[in-house]
């Protein structure tokens, strides 16, 4: 650092000491746990409507309910906080998913009949994310499409392919090794739900600590700025759709593991949740403001929701319509309590 | 890279930036001609000129945006770096613009080291250690700014603050202010120029563009004038008198008319008062405004005279309602028209026709029962507008999108007409428009005023101000001086509007 020389003597020299306004830390955090009070609210109803609920079966499910949907969500939030987003993790999130089966599963239970080892499979979902990850992150940002409608088009697209191929079937009989993210436990815990809060831990920390993590707010905050400070805009950016469709990618292999198939539906309408809940948890659809912590709080709400209803005597053919509501709720409880939301 | 860590001027003073000889052309456009000029270490150097002179060229040439065609540019001594070497460029040069360039979400220590890691810090950020440099860097600089704050609660003045920190950080020693006062109060611009003196002391050189002359005689040491390209005059601020600075921007001969201004000499005829804001205070971005007072009667056209960021443009979007008024009053007798500052923005919806635009502001006039709109009332309209300003078009419905500039700004004066108001009110109707334009549009609000219509004409540009029968001058959010009998003296106009005793 260069030492200015505006060391006179008359400057009184204080102390510097690295001490944080609590100030600060206490508004930060008030805004990433807004979402608390309504959870404790949402778990007494769930309580309140069975008995269940509050048993450790049932708040597992939960977890593992919001472990696939937990992925996307970090992913999502990732592009959101540079500013653009994504609409085709859904499709990824179901045909990546879909393709590793595809070519591991045996003819009889609707597989291809290649019968690749599971291992390979598994790369094949790892690729194709990071393949329509490229892809979109090339075209939104270096061909300046438009994110909306070019992510759009992309998830019809990916949501066609994976129900062309299948032709409505289902891919079911699935090696243990495949599925093993999404069927297996660790300690009573399903290992989805380790990878999903320990993806949430790394993501957190590596926006908070990570120099590119940093730069991502700064992008999303003001993109000319930093441009102006050298930052590699651009390469931050495409890396981002990169990252994120390959979390996508993974999140759709647990949904494959807690089923042990791959539907042809895999995946469809789940973006909605996933705005939803990154949203209400504090990420900015403007970019640049909010952060892992409040994404989560999202995640679990929507899984609550989600639990409660079914575990409800409402009708299933209401619960979309419930669960609207609630996401606007919760929308408007955030607005009010917490600031510069939404 | 040399360092100007020596407080004793013992030898001639070093640059710190410099021009030497560099000339710049934009296709016919000579925007500058052999120019040089040299920051020293350890000066505030004033840069003043009139809009268009070539302030914001050179500028650019010092800051590594645009390369020149002629000459070249040095700091402290070694020719620039390369124009892709951005990084080079920052150590060396830092110019605050008005447009910030602060990250609103990011606290103001991560704003300072933007991209760049601390001391020891590799690809993990070190919270800690970070904090405490900029926290050091604010008080070695006498920089009163708490540096875990988030930068979007930061004013105007904390954001500059942020930015000089952090081109200081980056160990630029060629500081470029361009306007820094343009949206401060006076006790940010002392404490500004407080912060601009100790920066001095530490070896910074200053380059400081201002439109307001008195700042230059209180910060600068030396100033240079640059007018139509060329540096018409430079040395020592104390050898060079008001008289000969504003001489020097405005030239000697002067450009189309005479040293006055000709305008309307027209009194008599006036009839009620039919705009009259009393205590008008609005506070706004483009420049807030206190205590406004005037009032415009039929038949005469009142011509608010201030730079940007005067307030005058603020006080005419209080009148017509875009801006909420902190207090005060505003009374209007009648209908008012209004041909807004950025006609892009808020002129005209440009995949319709000119007939549609023109009577967009009269739809209710000119539809039937069940909000049916006649299409004949509609082109009587618009006929007579295109007829009155003289709109050069292929048809009445061809989309305003594709007329040129003057045609465009005249099919928002015919909207603003159309509605027959009693009061218009127009900001810089002729910007950016070609002569014979200017010239329709002038005779057009010429020929409203003539009819009984109370005019406001808030503009920067003199030639509008032709058609204006009194003139208020707006500086800093205050009406400062009324000029009431034309024809008008040039010199003394500009010095009242650059913010100058009148003393010529």
């Amino acid at each position: 650092m260069a030492q200015p020389a505006a060391k006179s003597e008359q400057m009184v020299v204080l102390p510097v000491v690295a001490r944080r306004d609590f100030r600060y830390v206490v508004v930060n955090w008030f805004r990433e746990l807004t979402l608390v009070p309504v959870i404790v609210v949402l778990m007494i109803a769930g309580a309140l409507v069975d008995p269940i609920f509050f048993t450790p079966s049932n708040l597992i499910n939960v977890a593992e309910g919001g472990a696939a949907l937990g992925m996307v969500v970090v992913a999502e939030s990732l592009i959101l906080l540079t500013g653009k987003f994504d609409i085709s993790l859904q499709g990824t999130f179901g045909l990546a998913a879909l393709l590793g089966a595809w070519l591991i599963a045996p003819k009889a239970s609707e597989g291809l009949g290649t019968e690749w080892s599971p291992a390979l499979g598994l790369l094949v979902v790892l690729l194709v994310g990071l393949a329509v990850g490229t892809f979109n992150g090339f075209l939104v940002i270096k061909a300046n499409f438009n994110a909306f409608i070019f992510t759009l088009a992309v998830s019809i697209l990916l949501t066609g392919l994976q129900l062309g191929w299948l032709g409505g079937q289902t891919v079911y009989n699935l090696p243990a090794a495949y599925i093993y993210l999404g069927a297996e436990s660790w300690f009573g815990v399903p290992v989805a739900v380790w990878v999903t809060v320990a993806t949430f831990a790394v993501a957190s920390l590596f926006l908070r600590y990570h120099r590119i993590g940093r730069s991502m707010y700064a992008i999303g905050g003001n993109l000319e700025a930093a441009r102006a400070a050298g930052i590699p805009v651009d390469r931050i950016r495409i890396g981002v759709f990169m990252v994120a469709s390959v979390l996508a990618a993974v999140g759709g292999l647990m949904q494959a593991g807690r089923v042990t198939a791959v539907t042809a539906g895999q995946g469809s309408n789940l973006i909605f949740g996933v705005f939803a809940a990154a949203v209400i948890g504090g990420i900015s659809l403007d970019g640049g403001r909010g952060r892992m912590v409040g994404a989560l709080t999202g995640v679990i709400l929507l899984s609550l929701v989600t639990n409660i209803l079914t575990l409800s005597s409402i009708s299933s053919t209401w619960i979309d319509a419930v669960d609207g509501a609630i996401i606007l709720i919760a929308l408007g409880l955030a607005k009010v309590i917490g600031t510069e939301r939404v | 890279m040399q360092r100007f860590s020596s407080t004793g001027p013992a030898t001639a003073p070093a640059t710190v930036g410099e021009a030497v000889g560099v000339s710049k052309s934009f296709g016919e456009t000579r925007a500058l001609v052999d120019v040089s000029l040299s920051v020293r270490a350890g000066e505030c150097h004033g840069l003043v000129g009139r809009n268009g002179a070539g302030k914001s060229t050179l500028v650019s040439l010092f800051t590594g945006l645009i390369r020149p065609d002629q000459g070249g540019i040095t700091f402290a001594g070694a020719p620039a770096p390369s124009l892709a070497d951005r990084a080079a460029w920052l150590a060396r040069v830092a110019c605050v613009y008005q447009r910030s360039m602060v990250v609103p979400p990011l606290t103001v220590a991560e704003n300072v080291f933007l991209n760049r890691p601390v001391a020891g810090e590799g690809a993990v950020i070190n919270w800690k250690r970070m904090r405490v440099e900029a926290r050091e860097l604010m008080l070695e600089w006498g920089f009163d700014l708490d540096v875990d704050r988030e930068a979007a609660t930061l004013t105007v003045e904390q954001r500059q603050i942020v930015e000089i920190a952090r081109a200081l950080s980056i160990g630029a020693r060629f500081l470029i202010l361009d306007e820094p006062t343009a949206a401060l109060e006076k006790v940010a611009i002392d404490r500004l120029f407080e912060r601009v003196r100790r920066m001095r002391e530490g070896g910074v050189g200053v380059l400081y563009i201002s439109h307001h002359l008195e700042e230059i005689y209180e910060i600068c040491d030396r100033v240079s004038v640059v007018r139509d390209g060329e540096v018409v005059l430079s040395g020592d601020v104390a050898d060079i008198g008001q008289a000969r600075l504003v001489g020097a921007m405005v030239g000697s001969a002067p450009p189309r008319r005479a040293t006055e201004i000709e305008a309307v000499d027209r009194k008599g005829a006036l009839g009620d008062t039919r705009l009259e804001v009393k205590g008008l205070t609005v506070v706004a971005r483009g420049g807030s405004v206190r205590d406004v007072d005037l009032s415009v009667r039929a038949g005469e056209c009142v011509g608010l005279v201030g730079l940007r960021g005067s307030g005058s443009s603020t006080v005419a979007d209080a009148i017509v309602g875009l801006l909420k008024p902190r207090s005060g009053s505003i009374a209007i007798h009648g209908v008012v028209g209004y041909v807004p500052q950025d006609r892009h923005a808020r002129g005209f919806a440009p995949q319709l026709g000119i007939d549609e635009n023109v009577t967009l502001s009269v739809l209710r006039r000119i539809s039937r029962r069940w909000g049916l709109v006649s299409f004949r009332k509609r082109t009587q309209i618009a006929e007579a507008e295109v007829a009155r300003l003289q709109i050069v078009a292929r048809a009445l419905d061809q989309p305003v999108a594709t007329l040129s500039g003057g045609n465009q700004q005249k099919v928002v004066v015919g909207r603003a007409l159309a509605a027959e108001p009693a009061v218009l009110v127009a900001v810089n109707p002729t910007v950016g428009v070609d002569v014979a334009s200017k010239e329709a549009l002038l005779d057009a609000i010429g020929q409203v005023r003539d009819s009984g219509v109370a005019v406001l004409l808030v503009s920067d540009d003199f030639e509008d101000l032709r058609v204006c029968s009194k003139l208020l001058v707006m500086v800093r959010g205050r009406i400062v001086s009324e000029f009431d009998e034309p024809p008008w003296d040039r010199q003394r106009l500009i010095a009242a509007v650059e913010g100058l005793e009148v003393a010529v």
